[in-house]
């Protein structure tokens, strides 16, 4: 597995093939959109009965991330829970998600989906600042590192999530397993990342430049992937 | 031909006798059977022999004898929302010429809202409609009302049906009728098939009443002024003899086998339209407005041609149609013959047919299936006997929107459904199970079940549930479609195109729909916008149409011609040459070998294998070989499967398939990869939305912006590490058994064909040039494609001059 190390406003970051993103200076893992309890939601309000194991997918792959890196404290940038309701059903998952908030610093930051947050270990703010960046939940005022958009980007034929890195915005793909994703060059991430730089996740973790550029030499390859 | 005479006129009441006569009609026999049937009938007959007349006699009498009282008397149900429409039209002239109070509407998607919500309070006498519109009206609490006074069902083209999962809701819901009207009459209409008995099972059982098979028809391959092209599949180059041929009849239908083909060949045929002869284009992509005017001048007989995909394949009534042209091989011998039966739509004179092959290959199967023709053989593809639990799922969670459920009494009138009859009451109970509770073994939806048991009865927990639930009725999973509009906002729609082929546009690209070029703007709002560019030639249009494999007979027969070289005077010359040239090149398939061959192309090995064992199981094929490819670290990016062969490519070559070939290694392998491919992830994808797990329409959803919905892929990969067993897996793993087609084939390829065969090309090789453009290639996840990605990244970052200082990429432990 390799990883992706970049700078952003003076500060050393890691991109992470999950889709984490580790400030080592910080000790910090910063994971965004985990949509916990989004199956269970989804039975309660459409009535779809989706394997209802996400939550447990995420958190393990959280903790697997925490133990990884070396972290001493984890930043969550909002969407954390399908809803509100959803901290309350989490069930047998509960206990995956004290044991972390047990073992590691935690700041919860609110989302859309997750406004007013109850009952939960570790603290919530609308949003925070560390070391002049801000950190919240959709990108405003920059610089800042944010979440909400999913980000994905379209190389050599597949769909992947990826970090955005800006001038002035940082934006983290979700982490989320049941989670879908916006293009990269949608008009509100366009305008928002006009240029800078994408990290791609995946198997393995490949950084480009954007905008992309518009590869001639590559449409054979596309040929052979898409048709 | 059986005469009029000998039929006992009491069976038809005089003034249908009358009207007969005024026609200038004498009744079939088969007709008069269909009448005299005491029960359930089947009726088998070639196009052209009053099927669907015979179908309605029953109610007519019943009218003329004014023994139609309040309510829905008759039910037809079509594959086809264009065929309720054309029989409407012909039922309404009886009805008003013998002054019957009969009144007959139409239902299906197109049906507008209004009419549709008039139809649930006061339904007309006779209904016609699809087996979709039928399962919604199943769901709604007034279904007992509405169907209680039934008498007959009438269903047509049933033999199309029952090849597809169309045909198990149908039966399920017949079923559900005979519940609520258990005095009705069901009367199934289908085409000439080679197993009568088996569909007469399929509908619950039923009288066989067979049809005289009408005079041999005339059939053969178009002379064409040029051979076909080595490779390609539109027929383009014998647009000038297809001209010729349109003109010298009065009425020609071209079929073709996708809607692309139909596209393109539709443009080749108008750049060679000297006369300006009228000649319209119909395919399920089109809007419907365009289908329709279609359709209404082909009635209205304004056209001298039509060029159609499958849309219009079912047994529409062409009046007037005196020529079929064939572009493409056929595929299958049987549908072969049904298709021709479109020409010359009366019984005593011989269809008119002919072939135009689209390539060197369709030569081989043209040829092969016209000698099945001559032969009287008709290939029997059987069809298996159990229908798909995930339409059983469908049908659970629709009923129950209509009232709560006893499941005992459910489970007795779905097993009287033919293709459930030998469900097991396990089976039937994990079905009802997933309905209720999502059926997951460590985790359960306690609080939101969607179905609830109360007092005995399975209730819907929430009601609001039953409009989402009606909106994802259906059991064909058509790919996600976009419509194509012209200009920026609210320009008149086109049609619509696969989103997958959308995504692989770029802005300016250029492709065919309706019969024009367009170039691609962007995709907004779930939209795509197009400017129309008429002087420019199209990128190749690629959305998908009909794919459907090469029987095992007609591939069977197609090995034979090859093999033989005796056989090869039936041939024509440049298909000799052709032959003669592989042969040279490479080797040539013969029955009793296994045929490979290798070779280097534009940075690309190439490993092709004419497995002649049809597309299906050819899929599967590509699957097990690229697995093992992988293992091997050949490094394989793809595939594509045809009818013939396999062709794989990838970054590094196949010298030797006697590894990739063992049969012990490829039955071992079978189950691991199967779990992992992607062909099984579109399987689940369509097993998932039939059963109702994942939900295709959301009342008010599909807004633009963020994806809403994720890939089904995640809820594959979730189930399978969580809940390896759940039923749609089972299901899943079931149907790409059977639907990839026959592991079966190619087990017995294996043993019918164990000396293998390779070659080392020095370049394509005149049997591969053709495999090369196919469409419908599948990529292939792995080292190959981590290797391009990485080589694609690093030619990005050189290309904008940026190297990856101050973002120095590492590798951890």
């Amino acid at each position: 597995m390799n990883t992706c190390s970049f700078r952003f406003h003076d500060q050393s970051f890691i991109a992470r093939p999950s889709g984490a993103l580790f400030w080592p200076e910080r000790g910090t893992l910063i994971v965004s959109d985990l949509h916990l309890g989004k199956s269970a939601r989804m039975a309660r309000q459409v009535g779809a009965l989706l394997p209802p194991f996400e939550t447990r997918a995420t958190l393990e792959r959280l903790a697997t991330e925490l133990r990884d890196t070396g972290a001493a404290s984890l930043i969550s940038l909002g969407d954390s829970f399908d809803d509100d309701l959803a901290i309350r059903e989490l069930g047998a998952e509960r206990q995956l998600l004290d044991d972390i908030c047990q073992s590691y610093d935690t700041l919860w930051i609110t989302g859309n989906h997750d406004p007013a947050p109850v009952g939960l270990p570790g603290r919530v703010a609308q949003q925070d600042q560390i070391a002049g960046l801000y950190l919240r939940h959709i990108a405003d005022d920059g610089p800042d590192i944010s979440g909400h958009y999913h980000p994905k980007l379209r190389l050599a034929g597949q769909r992947l999530p990826a970090f955005l890195i800006g001038d002035m915005h940082l934006i983290l793909p979700a982490f989320g397993v049941y989670t879908g994703g916006l293009d990269h060059d949608a008009p509100t991430l366009a305008a928002l990342v006009p240029q800078g730089r994408a990290v791609v996740t995946g198997r393995d973790m490949h950084m480009v430049p954007l905008p992309l550029p518009r590869v001639t030499a590559s449409r054979a390859g596309r040929w052979s992937a898409k048709r | 031909m059986p005469a009029f005479d000998q039929i006992i006129p009491n069976d038809l009441p005089a003034p249908l006798t009358q009207w007969f006569s005024a026609q200038g009609w004498t009744p079939h026999a088969h007709q008069i059977q269909m009448l005299q049937a005491a029960g359930n009938a089947l009726l088998i007959a070639p196009t052209g022999g009053g099927k669907t007349l015979a179908g309605f006699l029953p109610t007519l009498a019943a009218a003329c004898r004014d023994k139609i009282g309040a309510g829905l008397h008759t039910l037809y149900v079509s594959p086809l929302k264009a065929l309720t429409h054309d029989i409407g039209r012909n039922l309404a002239r009886p009805v008003a010429d013998l002054g019957l109070s009969c009144r007959i509407e139409d239902r299906t998607g197109d049906t507008p809202a209004t009419q549709r919500a008039r139809q649930r309070v006061d339904p007309p006498h006779v209904l016609l409609t699809t087996p979709e519109s039928l399962a919604l009206m199943l769901s709604y609490p007034e279904a007992p009302k509405i169907f209680g006074a039934l008498r007959r069902v009438v269903i047509d083209e049933i033999h199309a049906l029952a090849e597809s999962k169309r045909g198990d809701q149908l039966m399920l819901c017949l079923s559900r009728l005979r519940s609520l009207a258990p005095d009705m009459q069901v009367a199934g209409l289908s085409a000439t098939v080679e197993n009568p008995a088996a569909l007469a099972q399929f509908m619950g059982g039923a009288e066989i009443v067979l049809a005289d098979a009408g005079p041999q028809p005339d059939i053969a391959m178009l002379p064409t002024s040029a051979a076909p092209p080595w490779s390609g599949a539109g027929g383009a180059y014998a647009a000038r003899d297809v001209m010729r041929a349109i003109a010298d009849a009065r009425l020609t239908l071209v079929f073709i086998n996708t809607r692309a083909q139909a596209e393109l060949f539709f443009q080749a045929l108008w750049a060679v339209n000297d006369e300006n002869l009228p000649i319209g284009l119909h395919h399920g992509s089109l809007s419907r407005d365009a289908r329709r005017r279609v359709e209404a001048a082909m009635a209205e007989g304004s056209l001298r041609a039509v060029v159609a995909t499958g849309s219009l394949d079912l047994g529409l009534d062409w009046g007037d149609v005196d020529l079929v042209i064939q572009i493409g091989a056929p595929k299958n011998i049987k549908r072969l013959v049904q298709r021709i039966g479109r020409a010359n739509h009366r019984f005593d004179t011989p269809s008119r047919a002919r072939i135009v092959p689209a390539n060197r290959f369709e030569v081989l199967e043209c040829i092969a299936a016209l000698q099945a023709v001559e032969a009287g053989e008709l290939d029997g593809d059987g069809r298996a006997p159990v229908g798909g639990w995930d339409v059983l799922c469908q049908h659970i969670l629709l009923l129950a929107c209509s009232a709560p459920l006893d499941a005992d009494a459910l489970y007795a009138e779905v097993t009287r459904a033919g293709p459930y009859a030998g469900l097991t009451r396990a089976d039937f109970d994990a079905c009802m199970d997933f309905v209720a509770t999502g059926g997951y073994a460590l985790r359960a939806y306690d609080r939101w079940q969607r179905l609830v048991l109360r007092d005995g009865l399975w209730h819907l927990r929430d009601p609001r549930a039953a409009k989402a639930i009606r909106m994802n009725i259906g059991t064909i999973v058509a790919p996600e479609l976009l419509s194509v509009r012209r200009g920026p906002r609210g320009g008149a729609p086109l049609g619509e195109i696969e989103e997958s082929f959308a995504a692989a546009l770029s802005p300016g690209d250029t492709f065919l729909i309706g019969g024009q070029t367009v170039r691609y703007d962007r995709l907004r709002d779930m939209i795509v916008e197009v400017t129309p560019q008429p002087t420019r030639e199209p990128k190749i249009a690629v959305f998908n149409g009909l794919k459907m494999a090469t029987s095992t007979e007609l591939s069977a027969r197609v090995l034979d011609l090859i093999g033989d070289r005796a056989a090869w005077a039936a041939l024509p010359d440049h298909i000799r040459d052709w032959l003669a040239l592989q042969a040279r090149v490479a080797q040539l398939p013969k029955p009793g070998t296994m045929t490979s061959e290798t070779f280097q192309r534009g940075g690309r090995w190439y490993f092709a294998l004419y497995s002649f064992a049809g597309r299906n199981a050819n899929q599967t094929l590509g699957l097990l070989l690229t697995h093992r490819m992988e293992r091997d670290a050949l490094a394989p990016l793809g595939f594509v499967a045809t009818d013939y062969a396999c062709l794989i490519w990838g970054l590094e070559p196949v010298r030797d398939p006697a590894p990739l070939l063992d049969p012990e290694g490829l039955r071992a392998g079978l189950q691991d990869w199967l779990a992992e491919n992607a062909m099984m992830k579109r399987n689940f994808r369509s097993v998932a939305t039939v059963a109702g797990l994942i939900q295709r329409n959301l009342p008010g959803a599909r807004k633009s912006g963020k994806q809403a919905t994720f890939s089904s892929d995640i809820l594959y990969d979730t189930l399978r590490k969580f809940d390896p067993d759940h039923l749609l897996l089972q299901i899943t793993r079931a149907e790409s058994m059977r639907g990839l087609a026959d592991f079966g084939r190619i087990e017995e390829m294996l043993r019918t064909r164990g000396q293998l065969v390779h070659s080392m090309a020095p370049h394509v090789t005149p049997f591969a040039a053709p495999l090369m453009l196919e469409a419908g290639r599948i990529p292939i996840k792995g080292a190959g494609t981590a290797r391009l990605l990485e080589d694609e990244a690093a030619r990005m970052m050189a290309e904008a001059g940026l190297t990856l200082e101050g973002f120095a990429a590492k590798t951890q432990a």
